[in-house]
Order: C-alpha cells, then sequence, then structure tokens
C-alpha cells in the first residue's frame, strides 16, 4: 500500500464495527515489536519519529515537550523527552524502565516496548522481548556494528523474536552512502548469519530527519525497499502460533452450578486450532475426549485459533482444573520432573542459598529447585563459562531444574508459551529469572 | 471476521480458511486472560467500577471471561461525593441488570472519620480517594483491585505493569516494579500487600470506543453531544455545577459538549463536540489533537509529575 498520503489521522484505525466494510479487511491485528540499540544510537529518536508521523502525538504533549525541552536549555524540540516517563529518568536524563507506546495505522495496532539500552538493563530488554513478534536492533551508521549490536541481536533471538529489523540510523551523518550501508550489512552477516533468524531484514534511515521511517524522504534514494512503517505493518505473525500444535491452558472452570449443569473450562488457546468435534486429550489425566462446544459468552464458535480466550466444553466428563493443559490429541506436550533450560537472572539478588523457587509455567506453579548451573554466558564478551557458583544480574545461564510434580512442556524455539516460565523467589516475592526450555 | 488461509499442521486435514484476529479480538482475548488470571490466583479480589466507560468495558470483558458464571468478585466503588448524577444511577443499574454485588465507599465517610481533611469543600477530591480507597482495601482484605487505567493515558501510566504491586501502605514503586514476562504473571502478595491489575493496560481511547461501538455497550450519556451551561477558563470548557459556579466576569455559556471522561464533577471538563452517537464519537477520536486529560482535567495540568506522585501514594 502506499504510505505517505494515508498516514492521517483521518485514516486512523477504522472501526471494526461496519461489519464488512472494505477498510475493516486489512486490519491485521497487533504487532508488538521492541527497539534496541546503545544509547545515543538514536533509539528515543526513532520511537518520536513513528509516533509524530503516524500522527499519534498530541498537541499538549507536544506541549509539554517543547516546555521541557526549552527548561534545560535545548533549542529544538527534543522528541525523545516523548518517552521519558519517571521524574527520576528526567532528571538523570535516561529511560529506566521498560514502557510501553502505541500508536496505529489502518491496518494495524502497534505496541512498542521501549527498553532502556544501557548495559545494566539486559532484563529490561528480555522482559520487553518476551512478548515482541518484531526487534528493530539500531546501528549507527557511523560507528557499525558493536558489541551491544550483537548482545541485543542475540537477546532478542534468545527470546524468540522471528522478525528482526537491523535498522542503520544517522545516515544523513556518512553522506548516505550505500557502500556504509552495504558494509554494516555484510559485518552484522558475519557474525549473525548463521544464528537461524528466520527473517532478518536491514533498512537505512535518518530517524532525526525522518527518511525511511514512515516517509520516503530525500536522502536515500538508492535504496529500494520498503520503509520501516511498511516493512512492520507487512509482518506475518498470526501463521507462526496458528501452525503449532494446540495447546490450552486452563485457567477457571466454569461451573455456575444449581439450576445449570454447564461445566466449561476457561483459558486462552496459546497455539494451534481447535474445532468443535476435534479429538483432544487433557493431561496430566491423559484422558482423551472430543470438544463439544467452544464458547464465548452469548456464543458459539465453530473454531479458535492461537491468541483467543474462550470457553471450551468437553463431550465426556473429566476431571480437569486451573494448571492441567488440553492438547491436539495426536501431538500433545510433553511432561517433565527435570528441565533443561536458558535463564535470564534478573534479580539484583543472587539465588537464595536453598536453590528453592517457585516456577510458574502457562497457569500454574510449582515447586523447583536450581538443581545445576551448567554454564554461564558473560553478556559483554559471550564467553561461556562452566559450572559457575552463583548468578548476578543479567547473567544468561544453562541451568537444569528439579519440580516438585511433573509439567507438560515444549521446547522454548518451538513454542514461546508452553516452552517459557518464570522462577519467583518465595520469600521476597520477586521474579527473579524469565525461563526458556531447551528440553 | 476477516478470512485467509492458513495450512492445516494435522496431516490429512485440508487447507482450512481461519479467522483473522482484528486488533479488537487481540486486546479482548488479552484483557479476559488477565481476568481470569486474577480469578484463579487472587484470594480475594474486587474490580472498581465508577460507571465511567473504561469500567463499563471491564465489566464486559469480565463476562466473557466468566459467564455463565458469576464474577468472582465483587464491584467497588470509590464514592468522591461529587459525581455526575447520571453516572450514579447508570453504575446502579449496571450492577443491578449484570446482577453482581455492588460495594460503595465514600469519601465523605473518610472525612468523617477524619481521615481525609480538605481545604475547602469544593476542592478535588480526586486525590482524597487515594485513602478511601485504601481503607476499603483494608477493611474488605483484598489481596487484588483490577482497575480500568491505560498506559497510554498517561507517561507515568506508560511504565505500570500489568500486575502492578502495592506494598502496605499502598504504594507504588515505579523503580522497583516486577518484570513481567510473557503472559506469565507474579501474583504473589504478603498478607497487607496488594496488586493493582490493569487488564485494558494496552488499549488507547480509540480503542476502547471502537469496542463499546463493537459490542453495542450501554454508556451515560453525558459521554454523547448534549447543551450544557458552561465557562471557558484557561482553554478548558468547565461545566457550570453547584461547587464549580461562574467567578466574577465569567460569562456562562450554552454549548455541545461531550464527556470523554466523567470524573469527581469539580475537575473534569467536557469538550465541544457534536458527536451524537459512538461512530461520531470514533471519528473525532481520530482526528482529537489534544490528549484525553489534557482535554478535561484540571489537576493534571500542574505538573508532569502529577500523576506519578499520586500514584506513588495509592492513587488508582
Ligand atoms: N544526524 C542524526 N542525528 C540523529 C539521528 N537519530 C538520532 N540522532 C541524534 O542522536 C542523539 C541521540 O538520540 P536519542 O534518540 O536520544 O538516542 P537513544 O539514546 O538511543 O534514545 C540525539 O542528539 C539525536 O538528535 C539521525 O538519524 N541523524
Amino acid at each position: 500500500m502506499t504510505i505517505m498520503g494515508e498516514i492521517e489521522r483521518g485514516s486512523n484505525t477504522p472501526s471494526k464495527s461496519a461489519a464488512g466494510n472494505a477498510v475493516e479487511q486489512q486490519d491485521l491485528g497487533v504487532l508488538r515489536f521492541i527497539t534496541a540499540g546503545s544509547v545515543d544510537d538514536g533509539k528515543s529518536t526513532l520511537i518520536g519519529r513513528l509516533l509524530h508521523d503516524t500522527k499519534t502525538i498530541f498537541e499538549d504533549q507536544l506541549a509539554a515537550v517543547t516546555r521541557a525541552s526549552s527548561k534545560r536549555g535545548q533549542e529544538e524540540i527534543d522528541l525523545s523527552l516523548l518517552t521519558d516517563g519517571l521524574e527520576a529518568e528526567r532528571e538523570q536524563g535516561i529511560t529506566i524502565d521498560v514502557a510501553y507506546r502505541y500508536f496505529a495505522t489502518p491496518r494495524r495496532k502497534f505496541i512498542i516496548a521501549d527498553t532502556p539500552g544501557h548495559e545494566q538493563y539486559t532484563r529490561n530488554m528480555v522482559t520487553g522481548a518476551s512478548t515482541a513478534h518484531a526487534a528493530i536492533i539500531l546501528v549507527d551508521a557511523r560507528k557499525g556494528v558493536l558489541t551491544q549490536t550483537r548482545r541485543h541481536t542475540y537477546i532478542a533471538h534468545l527470546l524468540g523474536v522471528r522478525h528482526i529489523i537491523v535498522a542503520v540510523n544517522k545516515m544523513d551523518l556518512v553522506d548516505h552512502a550505500q557502500s556504509v550501508f552495504d558494509r554494516i550489512h555484510a559485518d552484522f552477516l558475519a557474525f549473525a548469519g548463521n544464528l537461524g533468524i528466520p527473517d532478518l531484514r536491514f533498512i537505512p534511515m535518518s530517524a532525526l530527519r525522518g527518511d525511511m521511517v514512515v516517509e520516503r524522504g530525500t536522502g536515500l534514494a538508492w535504496y529500494s525497499g520498503e520503509t520501516l512503517l511498511q516493512l512492520l505493518e507487512g509482518i506475518n505473525v498470526a501463521n507462526d502460533d496458528d501452525a503449532l500444535p494446540a495447546r490450552f491452558p486452563v485457567q477457571l472452570v466454569v461451573r455456575p452450578g444449581t439450576n445449570t449443569d454447564f461445566r466449561g473450562y476457561a483459558g486462552r488457546l496459546e497455539s494451534g486450532v481447535l474445532r468443535v468435534g476435534e479429538e483432544v486429550v487433557a493431561l496430566p489425566s491423559g484422558r482423551h475426549t472430543t470438544i463439544k462446544d467452544i464458547v464465548l459468552l452469548d456464543k458459539k464458535l465453530p473454531l479458535a485459533v492461537a491468541g483467543d480466550s474462550v470457553t471450551l466444553v468437553l463431550a465426556d466428563e473429566i476431571d480437569i482444573s486451573r494448571g492441567d493443559v488440553i492438547a491436539a490429541a495426536a501431538t500433545p506436550p510433553r511432561s517433565a520432573k527435570s528441565i533443561e533450560a536458558r535463564i535470564c537472572w534478573l534479580s539484583t539478588d543472587a539465588p537464595n542459598a536453598a536453590g528453592r523457587f517457585v516456577l510458574k509455567h502457562t497457569s500454574h506453579s510449582v515447586k523447583a529447585k536450581l538443581a545445576r548451573i551448567n554454564d554461564r554466558i558473560d553478556i559483554n564478551t559471550f564467553e561461556r563459562q562452566p559450572t559457575p557458583a552463583a548468578l548476578a544480574m543479567n547473567d544468561i545461564a544453562h541451568v537444569t531444574l528439579s519440580l516438585a510434580k511433573p509439567i507438560f512442556i515444549d521446547a522454548y524455539d518451538s513454542n514461546r508459551i508452553t516452552g517459557a516460565f518464570i522462577l519467583i523467589d518465595e520469600t521476597s516475592n520477586q521474579t527473579v529469572a524469565a525461563g526458556m526450555i531447551e528440553a | 471476521m476477516n478470512a485467509r488461509i492458513a495450512e492445516s499442521f494435522a496431516e490429512g486435514i485440508a487447507p482450512v480458511t481461519l479467522p483473522l484476529r482484528s486488533h479488537l479480538d487481540w486486546l479482548e482475548s488479552e484483557a479476559i486472560h488477565i481476568l481470569r488470571e486474577v480469578a484463579g490466583e487472587c484470594a480475594n479480589p474486587v474490580l472498581f467500577f465508577s460507571g465511567g466507560k473504561d469500567s463499563i468495558v471491564l465489566l464486559r470483558l469480565a463476562e466473557k471471561a466468566f459467564r455463565p458464571g458469576k464474577f468472582p468478585f465483587p464491584l467497588l466503588h470509590i464514592d468522591t461525593g461529587h459525581n455526575f448524577d447520571e453516572v450514579i444511577a447508570f453504575r446502579d443499574t449496571r450492577a443491578a441488570e449484570l446482577g453482581e454485588r455492588l460495594l460503595v465507599r465514600s469519601v465523605e465517610d473518610s472525612m468523617k472519620r477524619g481521615t481525609v481533611r480538605l481545604h475547602k469543600e469544593t476542592d478535588s477530591r480526586n486525590a482524597a480517594q487515594s485513602v478511601t480507597l485504601l481503607e476499603a482495601v483494608d477493611e474488605f482484605g483484598f489481596d487484588a483491585a483490577i482497575g480500568g487505567a491505560r498506559r497510554d493515558e498517561e507517561k507515568a501510566r506508560a511504565k505500570e505493569r500489568v500486575f502492578s504491586f502495592r506494598d502496605e501502605f499502598g504504594q507504588w514503586d515505579p523503580k522497583n516494579q516486577r518484570p513481567e514476562l510473557w503472559n506469565i504473571y507474579n501474583t504473589r502478595v504478603h498478607k497487607g500487600e496488594h496488586m493493582r491489575v490493569f487488564p485494558i493496560s494496552n488499549w488507547t481511547e480509540l480503542d476502547v470506543w471502537q469496542y463499546i461501538e463493537r459490542e453495542g455497550i450501554a454508556v451515560p450519556s453525558l459521554y454523547f453531544s448534549h447543551k450544557r451551561a458552561v465557562i471557558r477558563r484557561n482553554g478548558l470548557l468547565v461545566p457550570v455545577t453547584r461547587l464549580t459556579p461562574p467567578r466574577a466576569g465569567e460569562t456562562v455559556e450554552e454549548v455541545p459538549v461531550r464527556f470523554r471522561t466523567v470524573g469527581d464533577i469539580t475537575c473534569t471538563c467536557p469538550v465541544e463536540s457534536g458527536a451524537a452517537n459512538t461512530r461520531e464519537i470514533i471519528a473525532e477520536t481520530v482526528l482529537t489533537t489534544v490528549t484525553e486529560r489534557g482535554a478535561t482535567r484540571m489537576d493534571d495540568q500542574t505538573s508532569d509529575a502529577s500523576m506519578e506522585r499520586r500514584k506513588k501514594e495509592g492513587y488508582f
């Protein structure tokens, strides 16, 4: 589609209500993405630019930013101030925590996880990446591929972000030279080429001038590819999850009792497709049955697709409770009482001496013991340290966990929901680690 | 719904046409999932219901999450006493229609107890709500309170978690928030602490109206265009009420207006509008150039950090 003319507020996200109208056909749902880059690569400028050029910034916000800019003695409006939320951040001129921003075009709604680029904030990027479909890795055209670029790419890939866009920014400062872009492209492929990133794109841009962000601009005429916004609008995410085996973690049993014998299982279909009449298996019981109804309030649906929150009614009465999973009968998840996983340590405290945690996986929690730390990767040097004694914040480690009860899992690289977990310290109740199951 | 062709993963099943999920489907599913996590994990939750559009949307989402069962929580309104009558009437009607329990705790009672002291009667009671709210949390021992706040409302909100931890003083510590990954929520609290839960965190004002339109949800009529006596003051339209009379020298005008938010009447302003139905509101929202709070709240303009401070102290 053509972008420039259409991104006016007047043509922003269409109403879904006028069922069947032409505009509605284009609603591609939601795309979540993160932006990653080192300090000063232009992350805030890019986000400000995306919001500004899609007409998402309001006059009063712009006025507040203008006031704040002049208070600091800056002459130009600093678009990056749009994204500094907290008092401490404004005082220190840095971003402390993951923030979420929103904008919409006629085609889809976007959610940006704005993750700080400081070295000590790996955990924020891990957090932002966990829900992202896509990652924009910013590279300063003058500096090229840095250690941080490798780190951000590694984290995005580790967290299963399938669509990675390398944005070579500040092209205006290198005379818009295609040779600079080509060299960075090649350098990037030299380290990332064999990571197995399913969808990797490169784009030259100037976030400051707005070239190739929403508008094509004038400086990069040699580049014939899509603008960043066009890339983001075109990413297909639905098929990624629908094509997987069905996984329906049960959140609640709906049993209103007294004058009805309704008994349904409420939850969200995290992957795959479920149809009425389809055979499923309930775990841990292992009982097979078929789906009688798929209900959403007063509607009965013929099928549910990945992401749908529905209530399932089953043909047979079997004992199912919160934390159980209803799955595709032919391809059920694996039962495991001991798991091997890659974790990111998120806490400022080292793991408690006993190594005991609560592990939360989909809709249930089990007690877990950190049986072994197999290795630890220094995220700055990528050095692998075997059997480290402890873990510190931002460490990425390979661990073995033993569980009090079996859970039903998939490998994270095949299912980002049933392959993921968090560890909670029972004393502090803090979320101390993010885990991705390997086996 | 839109249609698309997808390969079926299971062998022997022909390719099928799958529905494409619109952004509203996505937002709805996420919110239902969050509400069900509250029900599954929290011992004594409550849902804030004010009669405003965001909490009305929450009730619709709760119906989708729990029907044909009852809601696993009561509804709670923190009543400032500075209300639009119509909103209160709507609140009561809606709770009765749903057959769900509505609790009301009022700032007036906190004032009688002496826990809230206001300068003068006409002061905004927005901030005082925090006190009454925390008193209610204590009284009932709630461990989770579901609210309709959205991250697009205000800068400090953009960093708030979906499950947002409050210490035993009800305070929010923005620098010490639990990381929130995937859709796995850490709901654990010690006694005396609680969670604020925001199922529509990821919705914008436009999403809310689009959802109201799609679902055919009723909202109080002051959200639609009506004639109202107002005063133009500092770029805002201040409604003339018993608590906000005209000041000397000010002219009262009858203007077609609608409210974008409904809160304490002493500090909530309508915007000039002829939008008579949800479709027209959506059209206006798409075109609007001022944020919901910027256009309507007298108290948020004072300082960039005012919302953050209030939140730290236990505000919604
Ligand atoms: N010339 C030029 N400067 C840029 C560009 N993008 C960002 N900058 C500048 O680089 C500096 C750092 O940008 P900022 O967005 O704050 O970086 P962040 O730390 O990654 O958020 C600011 O002075 C920006 O104006 C660009 O495309 N071209």
